[in-house]
């Protein structure tokens, strides 16, 4: 069953732990090009949602349908990256040693990313132009010839995502890019996030309301495995169920 | 569009090495043939063999600073590929023996004394020169790709690999010792006269061996050079960086791996089988634990991480202890010991880093990786 305007289908997705079920029958889907923000209390899942979409984690049960229905599960984290999906990590995972340039170019699409091409690859004409445009779009003109271990926090997370949007995803996977983040900067990661939304799908995980509330237009809520709820901002915070959770006073009934 | 970076270190990097290589190729072999014996000038025969042998150090040191310094994947063997090198020339120079052994058989001295009557089948390849020279490339290459393979694949990692590394070197120093490897047991391979028809006792030949591993260094040198600067490179300082990101961009670290160790293992093979014929001899002790475990200090003391810095950091060392041991022959391994303490913990870009650090004061402070040029170009 796949459906036309779906990007991403998670169908029946079970974590298991050793008892411990981080996924729990999980039904999560996405649509092309869309803007969704996953919320949830600690050990909701969410990270493990992402793991498993990416190929971190092999799930014990269920499907993760992509594109045009290839099922993800089982493949290689590098396969997946290579089918289309973007993964941003919590903590800002980017190449310290190397200067913001070299980080985004090798992260830049290519037909092979093997030991010999590499070893003889330039940079085209047009790739660099990918990369100055990206630079612009992430802010990071000025700092390109830096060492991307020297950049403040908020720039390493955007040079992250601006590698990941060099690899061409149509689905980008972005966990808590704000954690940590001055009140400035996590506005222009929300601008930063909206203007990027329309080219490819995202999927945020936040915490953060204020934020959530600037950049979502869909809401899911995810809690003990499950989603619970899913809708607009207003819908999501007015649900007695969600607020129940939240605050602790009651078990998700499914 | 970002303008190529040309790092005024970059082009610093260059002008040493040409000033390097005119005083290795042409200013010390002149100074050991031009002057008088009792001139100041002189350089004595002993003193610029024992320069290439040093030089040759630099070759192997080069290698693990490829795998160590940039990919961060340290590789406590490094010995076991050098012995390859250097037992595959060995076993050429030994045949070429011939009836000149003191026995004055055709086999050599050790295979008379332990009573094998017919030379082994896998010496064969190593009557021929070439076969000599292959073999001291091919055999450690091989080798680093099949122990590589079973080690990256399974994704061993940090000190793990280390350890391995460091089981293989000992595994390696037990077979050499074996008299049954027909290999000279303990004893190793020595006593050998000489490469192509030219005596090795002659000094015009250990000149012309010195001369051979200077350029032998030059062109290790730019090889490395070259994969450093490539893209290929900047992914081994990724790997270095953050392994798990490397994955997520597209590339398998592990064949990143592979190479950079297959590389590796090809240099200690080319620096082993420059040592042989000047020291004149190959025993087990040179490439087991021990020896594996100097490379690591050498690097550590130049600069893990850029090229010259291991270069250095082989001839350094080495030139410290040929003068030290005349001194304070016991007491070596301490001060060894004690410099590796010393660098580690308080200089741990090396010499090299000492030295940046102390003509860079009034500039701004550079980390050395980021010294290494740009992609850009």
């Amino acid at each position: 069953m796949t459906d036309d305007h779906l990007i991403l289908n998670c169908q029946n997705v079970v974590m298991d732990y050793d008892g411990f079920k981080a996924l729990n029958n999980c039904n999560f889907s996405v649509h092309y090009n869309e803007l969704r923000v996953v919320i949830g209390p600690n050990g909701a899942g969410k990270t493990t949602l992402l793991d498993v979409i990416c190929g971190k984690t092999k799930p014990t049960s269920g499907k993760v349908l992509f594109g045009n229905g290839i099922n993800l599960v089982g493949k290689n984290a590098e396969d997946i990256t290579k089918l289309g999906v973007g993964r941003k990590f919590q903590a800002p995972s980017i190449y310290a040693n190397l200067s913001v340039w070299q980080n985004l170019d090798l992260s830049v699409k290519r037909a092979s990313k093997g030991v010999f091409p590499t070893l003889m690859g330039r940079s085209t004409p047009a790739e660099r132009e990918r990369i100055d445009e990206t630079l612009e779009t992430i802010g990071l003109t000025e700092h390109v010839h830096d060492r991307a271990g020297s950049l403040s926090h908020g720039q390493k997370q955007w040079l992250e995502i601006g590698m990941v949007i060099l690899q061409d995803p149509s689905l980008l996977l972005v966990d808590e890019p704000v954690a940590g983040m001055s009140d400035k900067e996590t506005e222009q990661t929300g601008q930063l996030l909206t203007k990027l939304s329309g080219k490819q799908a995202i999927v945020v995980i936040e915490h953060d309301m204020d934020f959530v509330r600037q950049i979502a237009n869909i809401v899911t809520v995810l809690a003990e495995g499950t989603v619970v709820c899913e809708g607009t901002v207003e819908t999501v915070q007015a649900d007695e169920h969600v607020r129940a959770i939240y605050l602790g006073r009651a078990k998700v009934a499914h | 569009m970002p303008e190529p970076v040309v790092t005024h270190q970059n082009s610093r990097e260059t002008l040493s090495f040409y000033v390097a290589g005119f005083v290795l190729l042409v200013l010390l072999p002149v100074l050991n043939v031009l002057p008088n014996e009792d001139s100041w000038l002189y350089l004595s025969d002993f003193r610029l063999n024992q320069f290439g042998k040093f030089l040759c150090f630099a070759i192997l040191a080069l290698g693990l600073d490829l795998i160590w310094g940039y990919c961060g994947v340290l590789s406590m063997g490094q010995g076991v590929f050098f012995g390859f090198g250097a037992y595959c020339m060995g076993m050429y120079l030994a045949l070429q023996i011939g009836k000149e052994s003191v026995y004055g058989s055709e086999l050599p001295d050790f295979m008379v004394w332990t009573q094998v009557k017919e030379l082994p089948f896998f010496w064969y390849p190593f009557k021929s020169f070439a076969g000599a020279l292959l073999g001291a490339i091919l055999v450690p290459v091989l080798f680093a790709t099949i122990f590589g393979l079973l080690a990256f694949r399974s994704r061993i990692k940090g000190v793990y690999f280390a350890i391995i590394t460091q089981a293989l070197a000992f595994a390696a120093w037990l077979v050499f010792n074996r008299n049954e490897t027909r290999l000279g047991g303990t004893n190793g391979l020595t006593d050998f006269k000489q490469l192509l028809g030219y005596r090795l006792s002659d000094p015009s030949t250990q000149r012309w061996l010195y001369i051979m591993t200077v350029l032998a260094l030059g062109a290790a040198y730019l090889f490395c050079r070259w994969i450093v600067a490539s893209r290929a490179g900047k992914v081994l300082i990724a790997i270095r960086d953050s392994e798990s990101r490397v994955t997520f961009s597209g590339y398998t670290p592990w064949m990143f791996k592979l190479f950079v160790f297959v590389v590796a293992a090809g240099l200690a093979g080319l620096s082993g089988m420059l040592y042989v014929p000047q020291v004149g001899i190959i025993t087990p002790a040179q490439i087991g634990v021990l020896p594996s475990l100097e490379v690591v200090i050498w690097v550590a003391v130049g600069g893990r991480g850029t090229l010259i810095g291991a270069i250095l950091g082989a001839v350094a060392v080495n030139y410290g202890r040929s003068v030290l041991t005349n001194y304070f022959p016991e007491a070596w391994p301490f001060i060894l010991g004690g410099l590796f303490v010393i660098v580690v913990t308080m200089f741990p870009d090396g010499l090299l880093g000492m030295i940046r650090k102390l003509t860079e004061r009034k500039k701004t402070p550079a980390p050395l990786i980021k010294a290494e040029g740009s992609t850009a170009a």
